[in-house]
Parts: C-alpha cells; sequence; structure tokens
C-alpha cells in the first residue's frame, strides 16, 4: 500500500509514543464525557474515541484507541488534532474529506477518514445526551 | 532493524545466483541464443539441447519421463492448460469437475469460466486444518465427475494434502487427477512414478528459479490428452506453442536440479529455523496457527494476532517483507477467502500474517523478527480497543458493532 508520508509519519509516532499522541481512555461514566465506538471487527476496523467537554463548551481532551489498517490508525490521530481545543460546535464541522485531504488518502482507503467522522458524531451525541 | 529481511519465500524466492548464471549463458551473442526449434544450424540444435537438458532435469526432481514435460510461462500457464485443456477434451465423458475452496486462483478462476461454459464445479471445503480430505471427495463424486484437482501444498497455510490416497482413488474410478505442484517442489519429496497424478503444475520462481516460466507434467502412461489452448507451430507436442524461451527454462532447469540436490539440507536448516521462530513467537498471548503444526511444510508459518489488524501489523513490521490475510492488503478489501473456508472468523482472517522461510534465510534474522514481532504486536494492542475489551473480559461477539 502506497501511504503519503503524513499516514506514515502519525502512524509510527502514534506506535512509539502512544501517550504523547491522545491514545488511551477516558472515563466514560463522567458526565463531561462523550464517547463513540464505529466499525466491526470482521470489517477490520472499530474505532473509539473519546472527548472530554467543559462548561464553556469546548473539548479539552480527546482519547482513543483504534483496531485497524495504518490509515485508521492515522486518521484517528488527525482527526484527534483537529478536534483538541474547538467547541463542540466547531467539531461537528469536521468531514472526512478534511481527513482525507490532509492525510492524502489513497482512494481505496477512503472509508477511515469517514470512520473517523462518524465517531466524532457518536462522540459528540453521546456527551450531548448525557448534558440533555 | 536497518536492513529488510525478506519472509515472502512463498510469495517468490531470488533466483539463486548459480542460476542466474546459467542463464546469462543463453541469451546474447557470445552465447547460445539460438531459436531450439531451429533444426538447420548448430545455434538451434545448442539451444535445443540446452532445453531437453533442463527437461530432465525438472523431470528428475519428480521422477518423471522428459516426454512428459511441457513448458509453459508459469503455474498459473500450467494450471489454466491442465484445467481447461482436459476438460475440453474429455467434455463428451462428462461436464462435473471437483476442486477445493482453498485453492489458489490460478486454478478456482479457470474453474469459473469453465462454469460459464457449461461445466459444473463442485468447490470442496478442507477441515479445520486446511486439508482437503479423500472422505469429502468420495462424498462428491458423481458418474459424470471427468476432473479433480487439488493443490500439493497450499500457498497460505502451508497445508499438505495426500495426493497419494486421492490419485489412487482417481485412478481407479477413471477421473483425471491434477495437482498444483508450485509451492512443493524442493519442499516436499514428488514420486510421480508412485503417484497416481495425472497432470501436474510446476513453476520455476517458487524455487529459485526465474520467473515467466513454468511446466506441467501431463501422464504418458496412461496417457492424458488435452486441447492446447495457443497455437501457432506445434511446439511442446502440440501442447503449447510459441518459441520456448531458452534462457528461461535453462534456468528452471538448473533451479529445480539444485532442489534435488539441495533439498534435504535446505529443509533440514529450514524446519530448525521454524522451530526456533515458532518457539519465541508462541510466548505471545492470543496468537493462532493457521493450519496445523503437524501437516504443513515447515516454511510456511501463518499466525493470526487477534486483536489486531494485519495491515498495521505489517506497517509496524517495516524492515520485514511479509504477507497478510488482511483485507486492507488486497486489493478487493476482502480477507483471505482460504482462511475464511477454514472457518475462521473474519476479525481472524484480517490479524493474519504468512511468514514464509526459505533457502537464505538466517538464524539472526528469524530471531531478529521474532523480538520485533513480539514488540510491534504489544505496542498494537496497546492502541486497540478491541483489546482493552478483551482485558476487561467483554465478549465480543456479544457487542452490537457498527458496521459502515
Amino acid at each position: 500500500m502506497a501511504y503519503s508520508k503524513k499516514v506514515i509519519e502519525k502512524f509510527e509516532n502514534t506506535l512509539k509514543n502512544p501517550s504523547a499522541f491522545n491514545v488511551g481512555r477516558l472515563d466514560s461514566k463522567k458526565k463531561n464525557v462523550g464517547t463513540g465506538m464505529v466499525g466491526a471487527p470482521a470489517c477490520g476496523d472499530v474505532m473509539r474515541l473519546q472527548i472530554e467537554v467543559d462548561e464553556k463548551n469546548v473539548i479539552t481532551d480527546c482519547k482513543f484507541k483504534t483496531y485497524g489498517c495504518g490509515s485508521a490508525i492515522a486518521s484517528s490521530q488527525q482527526m484527534i488534532e483537529m478536534m483538541k481545543g474547538k467547541t463542540i460546535e466547531e467539531a461537528k464541522k469536521i468531514k472526512d474529506k478534511d481527513i482525507a485531504k490532509i492525510l492524502e488518502l489513497p482512494s481505496i482507503k477512503l472509508h477511515c477518514s469517514v470512520l473517523a467522522e462518524d465517531s466524532i458524531k457518536q462522540a459528540i451525541a453521546d456527551y450531548e445526551s448525557k448534558k440533555a | 532493524m536497518k536492513e529488510s529481511i525478506y519472509f515472502d519465500y512463498a510469495s517468490t524466492t531470488p533466483v539463486d545466483p548459480r542460476v542466474a548464471k546459467k542463464m546469462f549463458e543463453y541469451m546474447s551473442k557470445d552465447g547460445h541464443f539460438g531459436n531450439p526449434a531451429s533444426r538447420s544450424h548448430a545455434y538451434g540444435w545448442k539451444a535445443d539441447e540446452a532445453v531437453e537438458k533442463a527437461r530432465t532435469q525438472v523431470a528428475n526432481l519428480v521422477n518423471a519421463d522428459p516426454r512428459e514435460i511441457v513448458w509453459t510461462s508459469g503455474a498459473t500457464e500450467s494450471d489454466n492448460l491442465a484445467l481447461k485443456g482436459a476438460a475440453m477434451f474429455y467434455k463428451t465423458k462428462g461436464k462435473h469437475i471437483i476442486t477445493s475452496k482453498i485453492e489458489h486462483k490460478a486454478v478456482l478462476d479457470p474453474c469459473r469460466q469453465l462454469e460459464r461454459e457449461g461445466f459444473e464445479v463442485t468447490y470442496l471445503d478442507p477441515d479445520l486444518n486446511g486439508e482437503v480430505t479423500l472422505e469429502n471427495i468420495r462424498k462428491h463424486v458423481r458418474k459424470d465427475t471427468i476432473l479433480i484437482s487439488i493443490m500439493h501444498i497450499n500457498n497460505e497455510l502451508g497445508a499438505v494434502n495426500d495426493i497419494k490416497k486421492i490419485g489412487d482413488f482417481t485412478r481407479k474410478e477413471g477421473i483425471i487427477f491434477h495437482v498444483d505442484a508450485a509451492q512443493s517442489t524442493g519442499k516436499l519429496k514428488i514420486d510421480l512414478n508412485k503417484l497416481n497424478v495425472d497432470l501436474m503444475s510446476f513453476s520455476a520462481h517458487k524455487t529459485y528459479g526465474p520467473k515467466g516460466v513454468g511446466a506441467l507434467y501431463v501422464r504418458r502412461k496412461p496417457r492424458i490428452r488435452l486441447e492446447a489452448l495457443i497455437h501457432g507451430g506445434g511446439h511442446e507436442r502440440g501442447f503449447r506453442a510459441g518459441t520456448l524461451a531458452t534462457h528461461q527454462v535453462v534456468g528452471m532447469g538448473e533451479a529445480f536440479a539444485l532442489a534435488q540436490k539441495e533439498m534435504d539440507k535446505d529443509n533440514k536448516k529450514i524446519k530448525d529455523l521454524s522451530d526456533k521462530f515458532w518457539k519465541e513467537i508462541s510466548s505471545i498471548e492470543e496468537i493462532f496457527l493457521n493450519g496445523c503444526q503437524k501437516n504443513k511444510v515447515p516454511n510456511i508459518t501463518n499466525v493470526s494476532f487477534a486483536y489486531i489488524e494485519g495491515e498495521s501489523l505489517i506497517m509496524a513490521l517495516k524492515d520485514v517483507a511479509v504477507s497478510s490475510g488482511s483485507a486492507c492488503t488486497s486489493a478487493s478489501l476482502e480477507p483471505s477467502y482460504v482462511l475464511r473456508a477454514l472457518g475462521r472468523a473474519d476479525e481472524l482472517a484480517h490479524s493474519s500474517i504468512r511468514f514464509s522461510f526459505g533457502r537464505f534465510t538466517t538464524e539472526r534474522e528469524v530471531m531478529e523478527v521474532a523480538k520485533t514481532t513480539k514488540t510491534v504486536v504489544e505496542q498494537l494492542r496497546a492502541l486497540s480497543p478491541l483489546w482493552d475489551m478483551y482485558l476487561d473480559g467483554v465478549d465480543l461477539e456479544k457487542v452490537e458493532w457498527v458496521p459502515h
């Protein structure tokens, strides 16, 4: 698979230094934490994204874990970098196409960025349902 | 790891330097470049002599008569010629063909084509170890079965089929038996004098010969007839027209002669390395050997690393050349059809890696790759939400996933 340098770099950084690159878990029971998990093992990718949100609706922390190919892991990492410090409303505007463009994903791997967008949506929906 | 380590010998092997040297003698003006079909001058005679010597070398490795060896462009062409050629020639006898679900695409795709042309094909399931049993074949044989094609060694698992037993049965039943032996030359002893195999496909490049050349064994007693696929000059006794690629053919002959000479030495070394490798990596939790240690060739070790996706594992093992049954490494985005046919869950098919060793593999390489594999498996599991769930005791079968 011919990946862009960016995908390879993101993948390798994440692998070598997971804690510095947002790998981990937040306490899903907390009220200000939203969790999204999308994909299925049988399809070859599962992404779990968690966001912690402060009272001003700003995403202060994000953690992820991803089972999947190199581009799925890189897409998760990219998505987190784009979300941190954003408000919920801003985060909702992140699109799969943005992630795919930055990472120069090959067309056969576009589903990885779609999965990333889906996990953002799910995490936000979970957070909002808790708040409601 | 600094330099890249090649652990994909089941995919292809480097040409042995001794083979390459021989091949050079049959190309340029200083060498024997003649057309082996030229009967009118010494250039042709020399080339023909070399082709016939190579034919004998190939025949010797499998204890066949040189007149039973037909040169082709590779095992894929051999499989096509065997299946289509036999089916077409014997179609008045019957329309039913039996093969297995774990054959190479070079067998499966011609079978699909024959189905489009009106033949009926039964695709047998292997057992859990990846073996296609005679018992299963027996159950599916019909009065109009004309041809059975079962591979000798499976290319993904290394699982070995008992072609002796199957051949004894097909001979008694009067059914033609084709065996794809692309993976077995130089790995297992083949004695076509004792085996009741009618057609056998060979490849040069899996046995340290060049790519672009192979052979089909076509039995003379009892005589097997085929309808040719390529017409144009009646070369190879009418089985396959076209000027022979002398240097390729010479390369295959030399490679097979070396295989015969060095098989025991090669295999002993590879068995030893394979045992060491498995001993090292089998200490990793939640891994599964695909196939069965007792009934496989040692050069292939196919392992599923649960909770890790195969392509990411390959990326993490960046200085090691291996292949995976993961969908992500295939153009079709489908996980390995071989592992699925074994009944492996899709997630285990996605997480599989095939390590294959060969003549030039060293103990240092094996130990280094085992060590790196252990490290990256741990790293990737630290990234895997499935591994978390496994550690938390969650039953992944019961989770409601959101497939996309």
